[in-house]
């Protein structure tokens, strides 16, 4: 305080550089943590890809998993994935959208609609793993679908509808309403204004939305773990499509199945560090699919924005 | 003549077209309110069939958890403890973190590198949590050791860190729309007044968009008491009544995974106590959502 008072004008430039030093202090700190994750991302796929790019071979995915960590595989682990998701999009998908357009095109403003906004905002912030315990007591033991594909889809279905409403309704949201007002000038119906000019044109929005949620779907494992997925399987469920009449076979959504994040985990808690090299290289896999599902969605909706001027 | 009548025909059927799409439509709707009622119903089903057999008060004070004992004990205390302290690391490594991004981005970064950061902010909240898990286990967990050598192999530190990086970008992005919705006549007000940018960040905008950033910090922190795979992974399953982040404890959520690896009968008492754990759950994270909501809401109707 004293050398304030004897030299004022120094002083004054002195505190002038030491805020602007707070400042420049601040930006180096900001960015840092701007891009502590991006390099968080960098962590992840080098550690994956260096634990675990040796066992990326074609056999790692054509084969069961095998008490010798060197032969096995994720075979089962993708098929399970792969029919688990096609229930999952099956069914989360019209009925997400349906909800939306509900939400969006019919619901008056009434008590009924506030109460439906605020349960889907909450859905969205249920842990996953009580989605898991909502099937255990719901889907395996009330309705009696035991630890099958169709239940592992059911559940994810219901994981990701908050996901889907809200990115649906945004997309609705953002169509003019003079596109609306032309439909009905015509002498459309509600439903075919809809099915015809709102839903194709906010399409773009709606698949954003889709992709994002089914990519979070691939990764969850705590609510499959719950529902009694199997960590062990050497089987692939029966084949959607056969060679005899009538071609189609629904046996495979009774199936007792395993899927990628469940067999990485698997994998992850035996302390044989050959395991872990696979579950770094199934990690991998794993990462990769999620990140490419979502990176397509950004950039899919980084161009809409681009090009769509209404 | 057969004109009017064909036309009319079509209309009738028109409507009821119509009537049924808009029920199917609205039945759609309402299943998120029927999937509420549902989740509440199974917790809260199960939970009162195993209160029946322990009393609330042991289960809400007991200090030691250990049902599938031969000498079973049913006291959520140790099982809380270790969801509190991994979710308070993680608080301690998303909050500076988190802030300091979401000020950096809403108030200094050029408009490019906020457009190229943001998205890539969103990619990393799709990694799936496994992915995370296997990353606290294997790789913070060797490198922490370094620095304090008697740290076992599963910790809640480690957990911690990770789920602190993880929940980062809601953090950041919930509290970076609050930054931004500050009207920029409060911003000038402060520059026109001498104050730096950093000040203005600081101490002008950074409080009024107090209760938005809050919000962001509270879903944070309601994401870091759901996570399950990293502590299920990172933090070892044995239920430990402690505070110290170095120990290795089982959290609610961890509890849940490790009762379902095993195979319990359908019924029994240990099958519903998983159920007890997701209600305590349920409870802890509705609280912490709906103050997030709360706090949302009023920082959209101040300006």
């Amino acid at each position: 305080m004293s050398s304030v008072s004897s030299h004022p004008q120094s002083l004054k430039r002195h505190g002038i550089s030491r805020r602007q030093l707070y400042e420049n202090l601040f930006l180096v700190c900001g960015f840092m943590a701007t891009l502590i994750g991006i390099l968080m991302m960098l962590a992840l796929v080098a550690s994956l890809a260096h634990d675990g790019i040796a066992r990326i071979a074609p056999d790692f995915f054509a084969n069961f998993p095998s008490r010798h960590s060197e032969k096995a595989g994720i075979l089962a682990a993708w098929v399970g994935s792969l029919l688990v998701i096609l229930v999952t999009a099956l069914t989360s998908i019209p009925i997400g959208i349906a909800a939306a357009v509900y939400l969006e095109e019919y619901a008056g403003q009434n008590w009924l609609t506030e109460i439906i906004e605020i349960n889907v905002a909450n859905l969205a912030g249920v842990p996953s793993i009580i989605y898991g315990l909502l099937a255990l007591g719901l889907f395996v033991y009330q309705f009696g679908f035991g630890n099958s594909i169709l239940t592992a889809g059911l559940t994810l279905a219901l994981l990701i509808l908050p996901i889907i409403i809200v990115a649906t309704r945004e997309a609705i949201r953002s169509i003019p309403s003079s596109l609306r007002d032309a439909a009905y000038a015509m002498g459309a119906t509600r439903w075919r204004m809809i099915a015809d000019h709102l839903l194709p044109y906010s399409s773009p929005g709606i698949l954003t939305g889709v992709i994002i949620g089914l990519s979070r779907a691939i990764g969850e494992t705590a609510p499959l773990i719950t529902i009694g997925a199997l960590t062990f399987i050497a089987f692939l469920p029966p084949a959607p499509v056969q060679t005899e009449f009538p071609f189609i076979s629904f046996a495979w959504l009774g199936s007792p199945f395993t899927v990628m994040p469940i067999q990485m985990f698997n994998w992850v808690s035996r302390p044989d560090p050959a395991f872990q090299q696979n579950a770094a290289a199934a990690g991998l896999v794993l990462l990769l699919m999620t990140l490419a599902m979502n990176g397509f969605a950004i950039a899919l909706r980084y161009r809409l924005r681009k090009s769509l001027v209404w | 003549m057969s004109l009017p009548s064909n036309f009319a025909r079509r209309r009738h059927r028109q409507k009821i077209q119509e009537w049924v799409i808009e029920n199917l439509l609205f039945i759609a709707g309402s299943l998120s309110v029927l999937i509420t009622f549902a989740i509440l119903w199974v917790l809260i089903y199960e939970s009162v069939q195993f209160f029946s057999t322990v009393s609330i008060i042991e289960f809400l004070t007991g200090t030691e958890w250990t049902p599938l004992f031969a000498n079973p004990h049913y006291g959520i205390l140790p099982l809380l403890s270790g969801t509190f302290v991994s979710t308070l690391v993680a608080l301690i490594v998303a909050i500076p973190l988190g802030l300091t991004a979401a000020i950096y981005l809403s108030e200094f970064a050029p408009s490019g590198l906020r457009e190229t950061v943001k998205p890539c902010l969103e990619l990393l909240s799709g990694v799936p949590t496994v992915v995370y898990g296997y990353f606290a286990l294997l790789i913070v967990t060797p490198a922490l050791q370094k620095t304090i050598p008697d740290l076992p192999g599963f910790n809640l530190l480690s957990a911690g860190i990770v789920i602190g990086i993880m929940i980062v970008p809601y953090i950041s992005s919930v509290s970076e729309d609050a930054l931004r919705s500050v009207p920029q006549t409060l911003r000038d007000g402060s520059l026109a007044l001498g104050a730096s940018r950093f000040e203005t960040a600081l101490k002008v905008v950074f409080p009024a968009a107090f209760s938005g950033v809050a919000a962001g910090v509270v879903l944070g922190l309601s994401r870091a008491v759901g996570e399950t795979m990293v502590v299920a992974i990172a933090a070892g399953l044995q239920p430990n009544l402690t505070l110290d982040p170095r120990e290795p404890a089982a959290t609610i959520t961890a509890y849940i995974v490790q009762v379902a690896l095993g195979d319990l009968p359908h019924g029994s008492l240990q099958y519903q106590t998983i159920f007890a754990a997701g209600l305590a759950l349920v409870t802890l994270t509705l609280v912490f959502n709906l103050a997030a909501h709360m706090l949302r809401r009023r920082y959209r109707e101040r300006y």
